[in-house]
């Protein structure tokens, strides 16, 4: 019993030092979703005016097809730095993406996309208050869903595509959603 | 100066972030959406509240808050829409649940644990004080003392 009481403030010590080492690796914007298997919010988004479709972005365009959902803005510093990404899913054809084009100006939304390129199916504007982006429980751009065939969001990635990611995480997610009926 | 000072600290009010424009016109409303903002957390700068935070997401959050005030959300109502969206996270105030369990009663079960520590070593001393008395000296020991007490006197 003696010993032990010895021991006890190292060992606190020693308890309290490997929480606080984890707690340096985690990343503080990685908020866990509530709406992880839980369907699309319901919306119905305008056309961003130039790209030349008449219809945005709805709830029933999600279904029947397993999709990324991007979150960008012309606003948006570190959408510039996913979008080669998501042009070159584009070119390979791994998965239709599909884009809320969130908080921004539609001029300088299109214009944005015009001048980058434009790696998406459909795009809705979701000016502010952004209330889809709230519906998506959405933080910051850019942030992307992977949205299964019945229209059930089954995962969320905060911030910027890269590769790796895409290549690691996410495209295998998709792999194995398009095998579910 | 005396007076620039007291002028500068009447002035030092708390900075909201809410802005005029964003208002309800029904000031019993708005006084709710103030002490409902105050427990939302702005998920930008995370550690202040949505009626802190000049973020656009935080101020996404007041407009539809007071919109929802407005339509006759009560305060629960007008919580549960904005922690089914962002989770618990999103109260700055975490709820008592399961989950949270360790949050809520560490601190107590620490206390608890201290209050123990500290009164197990006071129940400790009062015996070591109650120690029996050493025996009387004997009489070799008596003279040996006597001795040497004497030689330290000259």
């Amino acid at each position: 019993m003696r010993r032990f009481l010895y021991v006890l403030p190292v060992a606190v010590f020693a308890i309290l030092a490997l929480f606080f080492l984890k707690g340096l690796t985690l990343n503080p914007r990685d908020i866990p979703s509530v709406l992880i298997n839980r369907p699309v919010p319901e919306m119905s988004l305008a056309p961003l005016p130039g790209r030349g479709d008449t219809s945005g972005l709805a709830t029933e365009n999600l279904k029947g097809r397993v999709s990324l959902v991007n979150i960008y803005g012309s606003w948006c510093i570190s959408c510039v730095q996913e979008h080669p990404i998501l042009m070159e899913i584009k070119k390979r054809g791994d998965a239709p993406i599909h884009a809320v084009d969130w908080r921004d100006d539609p001029v300088l939304g299109a214009a944005w996309l015009k001048k980058n390129g434009d790696p998406y199916e459909r795009v809705g504007i979701d000016p502010p208050p952004g209330r889809t982006a709230v519906d998506f429980g959405v933080t910051g751009a850019p942030e992307s869903f992977i949205v299964d065939k019945a229209g059930i969001i089954r995962y969320k990635h905060v911030g910027p595509i890269s590769r790796e990611i895409w290549a690691k995480t996410l495209l295998p997610i998709i792999r194995e959603l398009e095998k579910q009926g | 100066m005396k007076r620039l000072l007291v002028l500068l600290f009447v002035l030092a009010t708390p900075a909201l972030a809410v802005n005029p424009d964003e208002m309800l016109k029904d000031p019993a409303q708005e006084h709710r959406a103030r002490e409902l903002g105050k427990d939302l957390r702005c998920l930008v700068c995370q550690n202040q509240s949505i009626d802190d935070s000049d973020a656009d997401l935080a101020k996404d959050l007041r407009v539809i808050v007071r919109e929802r005030i407005a339509k006759g959300d009560s305060d629960d109502q007008v919580k549960s829409f904005v922690v089914d969206r962002y989770g618990d996270y999103v109260l700055l105030k975490p709820p008592f649940k399961a989950t949270t369990l360790a949050l809520w009663l560490g601190p107590l079960a620490l206390f608890a644990g201290a209050l123990w520590a500290v009164l197990a070593f006071y129940r400790r001393r009062p015996a070591e004080k109650a120690a029996p008395p050493p025996p009387p000296l004997s009489a070799e020991e008596s003279r040996r003392l006597d001795k040497l007490l004497k030689e330290t006197e000259r």
